[in-house]
Order: structure tokens, then sequence, then C-alpha cells
């Protein structure tokens, strides 16, 4: 009797209590508060035993006869699971804070949504076949939909249009068939070590399937399929935090990762002509996002933009089919959450004490709110990927893994973004704590609230800590990437 | 058992009395029709001579696993409709008329049922005459005065149908000497080739085609579909369209054979080409709609293209899932024809403006439309994501590779008219002048609701008994079981 179930459950039940206890704001915060603790510890538990090579199994269901809803732990699932779950009792705490000083309304709503989509972050990251992985990542896209309309509103609307039409349309018409065709070629679904597609096509179809597999998964935002993510900014700093920079995109490159990993195998990945291609589209992502982002003036839309870049790193890495690619990829997932959460913390953060959405008003914010600043300018080293943050060992094992695939093109790209992402993001922090401040400087806002402060703190401890004790990662990464490293 | 209920209903002249028969009636067919299916299913077929008669010059009824499973869905479908239909005849059908309209209800049924469950042609088209008529005096009966020139539409198309199937009839009596199925199959075989044979199934295919509603032959359904009262929408459109589905099955493939349909004659690219104006035009006038009765018709139409799909492909694949998507569809479109019957029942029209702001004033009813317009689009976990499965693997297995695309697109279209329903019901605040403030809808409409649309999920989930069941009826079909060999 593993954990396994409880981790599906309890983020299930949480929802449910959650709608229960609408009328009873209090009662309605413990139990969200409760279930994301709860949901961490149940993941937590699975660990140890993941870690010693064992790989608890359930079965669910078999809607399609021989393909059953299943449910596997495998070291790359553990490593999300854990991500997510972790971040969610942050997140939390950061959202009682957050949604309480905005007076935002339909609370039970938003905390239920955001208990399915935990819950669907989980199934994905546990999916023990394709077809399994497909219906949770589909669950992820619809129930995230209210919470990127939560306001209601004529824009909230039209990007929900967006963000729907995008993702679902990728997914249906070009995963889905990736998946019905796999299925056709290889019999199989289940996630095999190796692959299960070798020699069961000549190269050019396996290439364009694995075309469809890494354009289809939309929430992987490789362009020109991206436009949802900056759509998805009207949500509530909340969800741009936990889902737009850590569930859903990462939901969506850990789909890449199981394909690449499980479906084709790295052997495979690496003879394939389009693989090459596929890699300039991800290093052409890099650089266009990173450009686009320098000339956001919007604050979470700049993050936008650097996140679709950092993906990018990430399906870069998977692509480059090595081991230290795939290494590095694979803890770049969780090192860019830290980050990026943080960032996003403290635009919610300004936002709440300031009303302030636009980095050109930022002007000597970091005089009045000194905490949510230094937490950002923590976090944008990570961004960089400068030590002492966490990202720096990620992307560390990418650059090993471009210099050992021989890869110029992505060298040059990874440099050049770097620098980007400095161009991008420093000149933030430069604004917070050295310009002068504006016109209105009567504002007498303080600190952010303590909730939002205990949440940011946390992060930005996890960022830096990653780096000092990364062993944890690489320990995940390295059992990924197969005995040999 | 309908058929005997139906004078019944006539002679008790009391409302209450007349819905209980009804009631009755309908739930012991649907219990012997899934006695029936068990069966079937172990491979049995039954035969009872009516009269006594043996089968040469009688009339026989003749089940196995294809009838079976349709008989199974239309009575099943029959008396959910029935349960919910007490309050909402008791609305729109002028009061003197209710046990009337029980009555012709009950003949409608049983009609079709006698369609499924006979073994003789001639007698097929009889049932399938008392079945149309009474259909046109089901949708005549609305409150609605467009209803009458809809049904006479209706009334003119659906004999013309009949006439050609009619003629067909009368040409294979001509050809073989026999009207029972069994002996035409048997004995078409020695007189194919022949030039009338052709001309019977040509006759046959086009007059079924219209019953079918198959592009460009569908003028009358939108009409029918749109002005009837709400609960023979419902059930018109989850039953009749399948049964003409079901006796162009019988007569292509049990009387007529496989070989013949496809090899003598040109259907498979006919077909091919009609279903995937069906399924675009169709899904494209959807959008357009205003009137959402009218969309769920159009919408109805694609989904018809959907089973015709399957047909033309030709193989024991698309066989299965051409009869997995007339169970599935009836599943659908009947829970979602019957929620619209809650917002009629509450407001009196079904547009989208009225549909303002009902997610909030009518959460269950619209919860329900969500779910089956979310099966609709064929979201994981709901049964249209089993059919459309079928439907592309069997596209993929002859390598049809655009005919897979286009069956994606087209259920991206989907998406389209069903959000924009979900968008005016969520998103935009109730008409401010209207006078009927909406309620939830009474229980006893709700339930029989959700009873369908958790029949939806149910086998989204577990398909076992119905892929297995459409499997052996496609498997049945093609070898022409039940044939003395």
């Amino acid at each position: 009797m593993t954990a396994l179930p409880f981790a599906i459950l309890i983020p299930l039940a949480g929802a449910v209590l959650i709608v229960f206890a609408r009328q009873h704001p209090a009662i309605r915060d413990t139990v969200t508060l409760a279930t994301a603790t709860l949901l961490f510890a149940a993941v937590a538990t699975l660990a140890p035993a993941v870690f010693n090579g064992a790989r608890p199994t359930l079965t669910l269901a078999e809607p399609l006869p021989g393909l059953a809803l299943q449910l596997t732990v495998e070291p790359l699932g553990m490593l999300f699971a854990l991500l997510a779950s972790l971040l969610w009792v942050i997140t939390t705490i950061y959202s009682i804070g957050y949604m309480r000083a905005l007076h935002e309304r339909h609370l039970a709503r938003f905390y239920s949504c955001f208990a399915l989509s935990l819950w669907a972050t989980m199934g994905m990251a546990f999916a023990g076949n394709l077809l399994t992985l497909f219906v949770f990542y589909e669950v992820l896209t619809l129930v995230t939909y209210p919470l990127v309309t939560h306001a209601g509103t004529e824009r909230a609307k039209r990007s929900g249009r967006i963000y729907l039409g995008l993702l679902l349309g990728t997914s249906v018409c070009f995963l889905l068939l990736a998946i019905i065709w796999t299925w056709w070629l290889a019999g199989t679904l289940d996630f095999t070590r190796g692959g299960i597609l070798h020699g069961t096509a000549s190269p050019l179809l396996l290439g364009c399937l694995l075309a469809l597999y890494v354009f289809g998964i939309g929430k992987a935002a490789l362009m020109p399929f991206h436009r949802w993510l900056p759509a998805a900014m009207v949500a509530p700093t909340p969800v741009s935090a936990l889902l737009h920079a850590v569930a859903v995109v990462k939901g969506g490159v850990f789909f890449i990762l199981k394909v690449a990993i499980y479906v084709f195998g790295i052997d495979l990945l690496a003879e394939l002509q389009a693989t090459q291609w596929l890699l300039y589209v991800a290093a052409t992502t890099i650089l266009l996002a990173a450009l686009v982002a320098l000339r956001q003036d919007n604050l979470k839309l700049r993050l936008a933009y650097s996140t679709i870049s950092q993906l990018g790193y990430i399906v870069l890495g998977t692509l480059l089919a090595n081991a230290a690619g795939i290494m590095g990829s694979a803890m770049h997932i969780a090192t860019h959450a830290f980050g990026k959460i943080t960032l996003f913390f403290c635009a919610g953060a300004i936002l709440v004490r300031t009303r302030k959405t636009l980095v050109s008003e930022l002007a000597g914010i970091g005089r009045s709110m000194p905490w949510t600043m230094g937490a950002f300018a923590i976090a944008s080293l990570a961004m960089i990927g400068m030590p002492p943050t966490a990202v720096f060992v990620s992307k560390w094992y990418i650059f090993l893994g471009v210099v050992d695939a021989g890869q110029l093109v992505a060298l040059a790209a990874l440099l050049l973004s770097t620098l980007l992402n400095a161009g991008y993001l420093l000149p933030v922090v430069y604004t917070a704590f050295f310009d002068a401040p504006g016109e209105a400087a009567g504002d007498t806002h303080g600190e952010a609230p303590p909730a939002i402060l205990l949440a940011l703190g946390m992060t930005t401890l996890g960022t830096l800590a990653l780096f000092f004790f990364p062993d944890i990662l690489l320990a995940l990464a390295s059992q990924l990437a197969g005995p040999g490293t | 058992m309908p058929l005997l209920a139906a004078p019944l209903c006539l002679l008790a002249n009391e409302r209450r009395f007349a819905w209980g028969i009804s009631v009755a009636a309908s739930w012991t067919a649907f219990a012997i029709a899934a006695l029936l299916l068990g069966q079937a299913l172990d491979g049995d077929i039954v035969s009872y001579e009516l009269g006594g008669w043996s089968a040469r010059w009688g009339i026989e009824y003749r089940v196995d696993i294809v009838n079976a499973f349709v008989l199974l869905i239309v009575s099943g479908i029959g008396s959910m409709v029935l349960l919910y239909a007490r309050l909402s005849v008791q609305q729109e059908i002028y009061a003197g008329r209710v046990p009337l309209f029980y009555a012709v209800y009950m003949l409608c049924l049983g009609g079709l049922l006698g369609v499924a469950i006979t073994g003789d042609v001639f007698n097929l088209f009889v049932f399938m005459e008392i079945s149309s008529l009474a259909s046109y005096a089901l949708i005549a009966m609305s409150e609605e005065r467009r209803a009458l020139t809809s049904a006479y539409q209706y009334l003119i198309m659906g004999t013309i149908g009949a006439t050609f199937i009619l003629i067909g009839i009368g040409l294979l009596y001509m050809m073989t000497g026999t009207l029972n199925m069994q002996d035409i199959a048997q004995r078409l075989p020695a007189v194919s080739g022949n030039h009338t044979v052709e001309t019977a199934f040509a006759f046959l295919t086009v007059g079924i085609s219209i019953k079918l509603a198959l592009v460009p032959l569908h003028l009358w359904l939108p009409n029918a579909y749109a002005y009837a009262p709400s609960v023979v929408t419902a059930f018109i459109a989850a039953t009749s369209t399948k049964i003409a589905f079901y006796v162009l099955l019988r007569f292509m493939y049990t009387i007529f054979g496989a070989s013949f349909a496809f090899q003598n004659m040109p259907l498979s690219i006919i077909f091919l080409v009609l279903a995937l104006v069906a399924m675009f035009a169709g899904s494209v006038a959807a959008i357009f709609q205003d009137n959402l009765k009218r969309m769920l018709a159009y919408s109805s139409i694609a989904q018809i293209g959907y089973m015709i799909l399957g047909i033309s492909l030709a193989s024991a694949t698309g066989l299965t899932a051409a009869i997995l998507h007339l169970f599935n569809h009836a599943l659908m479109k009947s829970a979602l024809f019957l929620a619209l019957g809650c917002v009629y029942y509450r407001l009196g029209q079904v547009n989208m403006e009225q549909l303002r702001g009902l997610g909030r004033s009518m959460p269950w009813t619209m919860a329900a439309f969500v779910i089956g317009g979310l099966s609709l689009i064929g979201v994981p976990l709901t049964v249209g994501f089993i059919s459309k499965w079928y439907l592309v693997l069997a596209a993929l297995e002859q390598g049809w590779w655009p005919v897979a695309v286009a069956i994606l697109l087209a259920s991206l279209l989907a998406v389209v008219y069903i959000w924009r329903v979900i968008e005016a019901a969520y998103f935009q605040a109730p008409a401010d002048n209207s006078d009927v403030v909406a309620r939830e809808a009474p229980l006893s409409m709700l339930l029989p609701t959700w009873a369908l649309i958790i029949a939806n999920l149910y086998f989204g989930i577990d398909s076992s008994l119905t892929t297995t069941a459409a499997a052996q009826a496609a498997q049945c079909l093609l070898k022409m079981c039940g044939l003395p060999q």
C-alpha cells in the first residue's frame, strides 16, 4: 500500500470540500491549506521508495480496450510532483494574503479550480502511459480556464478564447493525432525506457511524428504556439505564479521530456533529422521570446515572455538527446520554477500594495518594499543563471549537453539569451532601487502583507538552497539519464 | 409492448395516468432490450416467428448483437426522456392533447423498436412508417405555430424517402421472391451484377439517406428539431436518425453484403465526400445559429457525417467506430436537448440572448450542458472521445491522413459553437428587461438529464460494454452472421 492513491484523491477531495465550505471564508482557506499540505506529505512519502528504484503502479480505469488509465511513479514524475505540490503549499499561503488584500470574489470557485488543477497536475506527473498523460493534460486545460477568466471581464473572456483555442487546438489536432498514430505504430502507449517506436516506421515519418508531439504539446509554448501564455496573464497573480510558471507550462515540457525519453528513446531521437530542425525552432523561441520580453512594459507580460524563453531551454536540452541535456532539462524544470514563481510573487505583491503593473512605474519602489524587491533581485539573478542560484546548476548541465552534442547554433543562442535575460530583468531591479521615486512619491504604502512576504521568502530560499544542496535534483535527474551516468 | 400501451394511453383519458402507463411500458421495453443484449453478447440469435408461421412465409423477429445494441439505446433513451417528459409536456402541449401525445409517443417508440427488431424487409418498412408518421404528429403538437410547417416539410421529405425505400424493397422482392432478410441475402448473390439489383440498392440508399438526414438530404431536420416540443426533439434526435442508420447498415451489410456495397457500387467514395461535407458544413452552420435547438440540430447533421464516415472507411474498425458513435451520439445529444428543455421550461425560449447569466441562475442545468458539450467536442473521459479515437484510428489504418486530420479539425469547430454558449451563460450579465426570472429547473427534469450526463461520463471512462458490443456488431455485420452457412 503506497501513498499513490492519496496523491490523487487528496486534491479532488479538497476541491469538493472547498465548495461545501463556500459560506465560511476561514474554513475554506483552512481546507485549502490543509489539502495542499497533505498532498505534499503524501507525495513526499512516495519519494524514498522511488529513489530506491520502486515503481508503484495504480490502474484507475480502462476507457479503451487494452488501454488503461494508469499511474506509475518514475523519477521525472516524482520530481515534477514534488515540485508542484511543494509550491502549491507556498502559493496557497500567498494567495490567502493576495486574494484577501484585493477583495477578490468567487473565492470558493477559485480555490476549488485551483485544487482541481493540482489534481490534474498530479495525474500528469504520475501518468503511466501516453493516454493517461493526455487525459490529465486536457483536464488541466479545462480546469484552468475558469481561473484564467476569473475576472469575468470582456478582456478575460477574450484571453480565455485564445487560451482555450490554442491549447485545445494544438492538443486535439496534433497531439491526439500523434498519440493515435503511436498507438497504431507501436501497439502500446506504455512509457518504456528506451522508447517504443524504434524501427516501426521510416525516419522521415518518425520525424513528422516528433514534430506533431513537440508542436502539439502547446503547453510547452514553443513558437508559434505561444500566444496563450501572455493571454493567460489576465488571471490573478497566484494563478500566473503557480500555474503559468510551474504546473501548466512545466506540464508541457514534462510531457515533451517523457515523450523523448520513454516513447522515442534518446538513441532514436539522436538519429532523427527532424530533431535538428526542432532544435533550431527551440533556439529561435529562446531568442525571440527574450527579445519580446525586452519590449514589454507590463511586468507580468515581461515575465510571461521570459517563461516562454526559459521553456525553450528545456525543449532544447531535451532535443540535444544526450545525458547531460536530459539531466539539465529535468533540473531546469525545478530550478526555473523556484525563480519564476518568486518573480511572479513579487509582481503580485507590488500590485497588492501599489496597484502598479508597469515597469516604468516602479521607480524607487525598492525603498518602500525592500524585502520584495530584494527577492526580485535574487530571482532575477536566477533567471540569468548566475550563482548562487539553482538555475546555474541546471543551465550548466544544458551547456554541457550543448558542448557534447557540438551544437554551435544552440550554444550561440544560449549565450546570447543569457545576455538578453540580464537585459530585461536587471533594469527592473535598477529602477526599483536606484531611480528616484516619481511625482506620486506621497504613496504611503509599506511592505507587502505578511502572508505574501512569507511565501516570497520561502521560494527565494528555495532558489538559493537548491544551489547549495542540489543532491536530490541530481539524484533524480541522473536516474533518468540512464544507468551509465 | 409500447404498441399495446398506445391505445391504453388514449383510453386512459387522464394526464397522469397516461404518463404512468407509457413510463411503465417503455421501462419494460428497456429491461427486455437489456436482457436481449445480454443474450446477444453471448453470441445467441433470438428468433421469434410472429403468429406461428415459419420464417419463410410469416414475419420473423430476429435479434442478433447489432439490433440488440440498437434496441438498448433506443429504448433506454426513450424511457429516460419519458421520465423527464411529465412537466415539460404539461407546459408545452395543450392539456386536452396530453394523453394523445403519450399515445403517439408510444407509437413512435414502438415503431422504432419494431424497425430494429424485425427480420422482414416489408415489416421493417411498415414499422418505419409507423414511427415516422407518429413523429410528424409529435412535432406538429408543439404550441409553436411554425412547428406545423416544419412537420409538413418533414412529412413530405419523409414520404419521398419512404417511397424510395418501398421501391427498393419492391425491386428486391421482384428479384428474389422473398421478403425475409435472410432469404434475400442468400438469393442475391445468384442475381448480383444485375442492374435491377443495383437500382434497388441505389433507391434504398437514397431513401434511407433522407431519413438519416445525410447532407444534401438534410433540409427537413433543422426546422423539425427546432420547433418540436423539447421532449420530442430530445427523443427524435437521439433515436430516429439512429434507427435510419441501423437500417442502412442492415441493408448494406446483411442483405447486400459488404463486398457488393463497396466493390460493385462506388459507395465508399460517395459516402466519404458526403460525410466530410456534412461534418464541416454542419458544424459551420451550427456556429452561426442563434437558436440553440437549431444549433444542436446542425451539429447532429455534422455528427451523422462522422457515422457515415465510419462506414465509408470500409473496415472493421471503421464500422466499429460508426456503431460506437451511434450509441455515444444518442447519449450526448439527448442529454444536451434535455438540458435545453430545462431552459425552455423556465424561460420559454432558447435563444442565445436568453442564455445570458444562466450559469448563475440555473447552475445544474448549465453544468449538464457544459459536460454534454464537452462530450460533443470529444474531450477525454467522455463518450465523444471514445468515438473520436476509433474514427481516427480507423482513418489511420486505411492510411487516409487528410481524413484523420479532418475529423480532428471538425471537432475543433464543435469547440467554437459550444463555447459561444458557455461564454453567454457564464460571462454575460442577464438581460435587464427579462421579465421571467430564471430559476433552477424542477428535480424531475434535472434527474433524467443528469442520469444521461453520467452515462456520458461512465461510458467515457469505462467503455468496455460499448466497445465490445460495437466491435462484435461490426464483426457480425461483416461476416453476415446468422446466415445458415
